[in-house]
């Protein structure tokens, strides 16, 4: 290595102002559109999913500061490699409930990784963004190396998102009895 | 880069631990289980591309991109720039980099910043860029104040920007912070010390660059980001302690 890669340094509380200024409450900042606003653009194929969600610390309150991003292959199985911001996504966690909700399509699976989306969580007292993947209640996962890596029953169902009516459920819990399983990528 | 190789992983002889009681907030959201290591998935090396045409005039303007027109944020005037690459020196190109940073007061432009400092009706503190084909980036903008925070009683924050950086894969993403050089909060601020390594925090110190400063018009500060590369082999990374 020539050089000596950066330090992270904590999002802070402020996060908005620089990620989601729309949400922040910045008036007409970047034309009054946040980015990652959509995952995909509407006239994307596959099949539409909600998942919704909150974050917890270790004492269960919920984390409302939090910023969480969201990678996705679309539904053949292909990332975005060029062009727009398709198969990203970014979500500024509500003030009160710590809650987000994400409109997108089931990805599909590729080779032996099930159909997932990988998270990146930020927030105030959070030194190094963490790594986390949502996989899906009935999908295919039986072969997935993540997963599979995983002894523990409930360790390995944090990374699941549960149906939960006609949408999946997926909650972050960043430490304690719950504590979601974070990936060293 | 290439497509194939992945990324290294955190160097943790120069990333904050998860935990750092100092910073209070850490104390309840840092994972008290190891990271789960796997191997990284073209996913991973992947990541989402912007496109120059994200950016507007003046996106990387703070001094004007919020101020009503004609006017501008109040504070000393100055640059940021520098270069963003990766661990084997190859520039990160064609890739976002977004900023936040407080007013020259000290204040926020935040619902819950509540600091005795005024708002400056022309500043938002917020910008963005995207790197060109060498991995340059630059902005304008005014120098933040330092504000105190709620944390131990006493505590500081040196005047600092947020940087946000994609880099070309998704294992790349990076927030850090830019401090300024010469600032006596640095060594006393339980956020920059969650960095054990004293060199990885002189590296988050941007350094007065005179030979970009416009005489009779503005400071300019040098600051480069460098994101995790890829293709060292595990007898490199013992080598280099990584």
């Amino acid at each position: 290595m020539i050089r000596s890669q950066s330090a992270s340094q904590t999002a802070g509380p402020y996060v908005h102002i620089g990620c989601t200024p729309s949400f922040a409450g910045l008036k007409n900042m970047y034309g009054g559109h946040d980015l990652g606003a959509e995952m995909f653009s509407s006239d994307t194929s596959g099949l539409l999913i909600t998942i919704k969600g909150r974050i917890f610390d270790g004492a269960g309150m919920p984390v409302t500061d939090a910023m969480l991003e969201f990678w996705q292959a679309d539904s053949t199985g292909q990332y975005a490699s060029q062009g727009g911001s398709q198969g990203w996504a970014r979500r500024a966690v509500d003030a009160e409930l710590a809650g987000y909700s994400l409109q997108t399509i089931l990805p599909a699976a590729i080779g032996e990784d099930a159909p997932h989306i990988k998270v990146w969580v930020v927030a105030r007292g959070i030194n190094l963004g963490l790594h986390t993947r949502i996989y899906f209640d009935g999908q295919a996962n039986a072969n997935d190396p993540v997963l599979t890596s995983i002894n523990d029953p409930v360790r390995k169902s944090t990374l699941i998102a549960i149906r939960d009516g006609e949408s999946y459920n997926f909650d972050i819990h960043l430490q304690g009895e719950n504590e979601t399983v974070f990936l060293n990528v | 880069m290439t497509k194939d190789k992945p990324f290294n992983r955190p160097d943790m002889s120069l990333q904050p631990r998860a935990l750092t009681p100092e910073y209070r907030s850490s104390r309840l959201r840092s994972p008290m289980r190891k990271l789960l290591s796997f191997t990284p998935s073209q996913g991973e090396l992947l990541g989402p591309n912007f496109g120059h045409d994200v950016i507007n005039l003046n996106d990387n303007d703070l001094i004007i991109n919020y101020a009503a027109p004609g006017k501008a944020a109040i504070g000393e005037q100055i640059m940021v720039h520098g270069y963003m690459l990766d661990e084997n020196a190859r520039p990160v190109s064609n890739s976002l980099l977004e900023f936040w940073q407080a007013n020259s007061g000290g204040r926020y432009r935040h619902k819950r910043d509540g600091y005795l400092a005024p708002l400056d009706p022309n500043f938002g503190g917020c910008g963005r860029t995207i790197t060109d084909g060498d991995g340059y980036y630059s902005l304008r903008t005014i120098r933040p104040g330092p504000y105190p925070w709620p944390n131990g009683g006493n505590d500081w924050r040196p005047a600092h920007i947020h940087f946000s950086c994609f880099g070309l894969g998704w294992a790349q993403r990076l927030i850090t912070q830019m401090y300024f050089e010469g600032d006596p909060h640095i060594p006393l601020c339980p956020i920059v010390q969650s960095i054990a390594n004293g060199k990885a925090v002189d590296c988050l110190t941007a350094r007065l660059d005179m030979e970009h400063t416009v005489p009779m018009g503005f400071r300019a500060f040098r600051f480069d980001i460098i994101l995790r590369g890829q293709g060292s082999t595990l007898f490199e990374n013992k080598l280099e302690g990584n």
